[in-house]
């Protein structure tokens, strides 16, 4: 899932000082996971914010929704009736719903609630890691299911380093070394002389490197 | 194993003469006297000596740069470049630099990490690992070609190496990993500063039992400690560093002043007993920031003088 964290709530106060109608708009899917901008998330802004503009003396009024997704058309229509009542609306969706809501509904500033952080998974509750970075095209077969590009800090694809140390990475000693895991998982598949095949220069074009990425799929579209 | 270049550090090695190497980082300035004067001491007692390439990630003088103001007073450049800050325009590119002033070794590196260094804040490239940097250095000197496929007029002329760290973890790999840069084309190997000469022995019996000390040179790292401190923070601070600890307890148990010589005595001891180690073709003296040190080591240990081989121009 799509990972994102909480931002500071003073950086949101700031996009929205002047407003007077704001909506905090939740997103049902990968942030309700990480606990972000789900309904929850959104209830804890909104009073936050209400409380502090009460302090502040001023009238605001803030209203609350959560969206099953806001990367889809078919969900973003549901506010369609309701949207340029706001000034302001705050999507706590990840990136892309933030943009997708920006795309649809061009006349309402939209801010965006949250930090969108990676491509990862929840290992337990408070805690969520990395493990792709969507290259385009994935390589996990010759690597155990071991991600080197995402979980290496120096995207290394013929690992380790020379600064991988007791199975920690270098730059951190809380951080596995990516490649001590692909190793580790070679030895258990029984595959440890796959170590020893080179892994040539990869084609990063796939990547964010060859620019904004498409995928079109003539065979599903009606 | 034939010589492929007119590298003069290529030559000692193939002539079977033991080789020694130093390096020296170039400056937080723009001061090429700050090169001159490091390579000014050190040039009659080693081989060649390598430059290293923002190393820690600290913002420095290019290491092209400094190579080519050796190569201007007569000295033997290994340039390093790391992968971290180029992608491979800039690679091949610089490649093509260091090649029209005859710079004929190179060492091929992934770097630290940027969060090392001076620039926590930066984005690394890491387009290539240094394995495939090796790969490309071969087409463009072998081959005559760019990655991209087209010919290169006057292709360089690198002898090529990598670096080893025979402590790093998981150990189980540190052979096959060697065996893999000297598949991707290392023709010589420096490694990381030994300190614990067992298990760097391990290590080399390893290499020569898989007969990979035929295929490569092999010159051992060696860096004199200056103090208990410098000893300590090697051991506790240097990710991939070795340093045990009768080593520590010998500079602690050593008066503060007469550290520095102690350091250099156990780093004289070491490449005394790594001579005999089968597969060791030479020495790389890393003195950081202590290149005035390196002439008597080179001498204690019996290394001097250098073999009068030049590089060809
Ligand atoms: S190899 Fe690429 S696609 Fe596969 S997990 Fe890693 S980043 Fe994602
Ligand atoms: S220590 Fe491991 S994970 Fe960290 S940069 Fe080196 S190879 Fe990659």
């Amino acid at each position: 899932m799509i990972v994102a964290d909480k931002k500071p709530v003073e950086e949101i106060i700031d996009y929205v000082t002047d407003c007077k109608n704001i909506l905090v708009l939740g997103c049902n899917e990968c942030v309700t996971v990480c606990e972000a901008g789900g309904k929850k998330e959104v209830e804890v802004l909104a009073s936050t914010l209400r409380m502090c503009f009460l302090n502040q003396g001023t009238e605001v009024s803030i209203d609350e929704i959560t969206l099953e997704r806001q990367c889809d058309h078919e969900y973003l229509e549901e506010i369609r009736d309701v949207a340029d009542r706001y000034d302001a609306i705050i999507s706590l969706a990840c990136g892309v719903g933030v943009q997708f809501m920006a795309e649809k509904y061009h006349s309402v500033p939209i801010y965006p609630g949250v930090n969108t952080c990676f491509l990862g998974a929840t290992e337990k509750r408070g805690l969520w890691t990395e493990r792709c970075q969507a290259c385009g095209n994935c390589m996990l077969a010759i690597t155990g299911g071991i991600c080197p590009v995402s979980r290496c800090a120096k995207r290394i694809l013929n690992g380790p380093c020379g600064g991988s140390s007791n199975g920690k990475c270098e730059i951190n000693k809380d951080l596995d070394c990516a490649w001590q895991l692909i190793i580790d998982r070679l030895k258990a598949l029984d595959r440890l002389e796959d170590y020893e095949k080179i892994c040539s220069i990869k084609d990063w074009s796939t990547d964010r490197a060859g620019g904004p990425r498409k995928v079109v799929r003539e065979d599903v579209q009606s | 194993m034939s010589v492929k270049t007119p590298s003069k550090l290529e030559k000692i090695l193939s002539s079977g003469n033991l080789a020694v190497t130093s390096e020296c980082g170039p400056p937080r300035g723009s001061d090429p006297k700050a090169v001159t004067k490091k390579a000014e001491m050190i040039k009659d007692y080693v081989d060649a000596v390598n430059i290293t390439d923002n190393q820690t990630s600290v913002t420095r003088m290019s290491s092209l740069a400094a190579c080519i103001h050796l190569k201007l007073m007569g000295v033997e450049p290994i340039l390093q470049m790391v992968t971290r800050d180029r992608n491979r325009i800039a690679i091949q590119s610089d490649i093509l630099g260091a090649a029209s002033f005859d710079i004929f070794n190179m060492l091929c590196l992934s770097g630290d990490h940027q969060s090392f260094g001076d620039c926590p804040q930066g984005q690394n490239v890491h387009d290539l690992d240094s394995m495939q940097l090796l790969q490309t250095v071969h087409l463009m000197r072998d081959e005559g070609k760019f990655l991209g496929g087209a010919d290169i007029k006057r292709p360089p002329q690198m002898f090529v190496g990598a670096a080893a760290n025979p402590f790093a973890d998981p150990f189980e790999i540190r052979v096959p990993r060697l065996a893999k840069k000297i598949a991707s084309g290392a023709e010589f190997i420096q490694t990381q500063c030994i300190y614990n000469v067992d298990k760097f022995e391990e290590w080399m019996k390893q290499v020569c039992d898989r007969g990979l000390h035929e295929k490569v040179y092999i010159l051992a790292g060696v860096t004199p400690l200056k103090s208990v401190g410098m000893a300590k923070f090697m051991k506790n601070r240097v990710p991939g560093m070795d340093v045990p600890d009768d080593i520590v307890k010998r500079m602690a148990d050593t008066p503060k002043e007469k550290q520095p010589e102690e350091g250099i005595n156990i780093c004289v001891e070491t490449i005394e007993r790594l001579k005999s180690v089968e597969g060791v073709k030479g020495f790389h003296i890393m003195a950081i920031e202590w290149e005035e040190k390196v002439p008597g080591i080179v001498e204690r240990a019996g290394l001097y003088p250098r073999p009068e081989i030049g590089a060809e121009n």
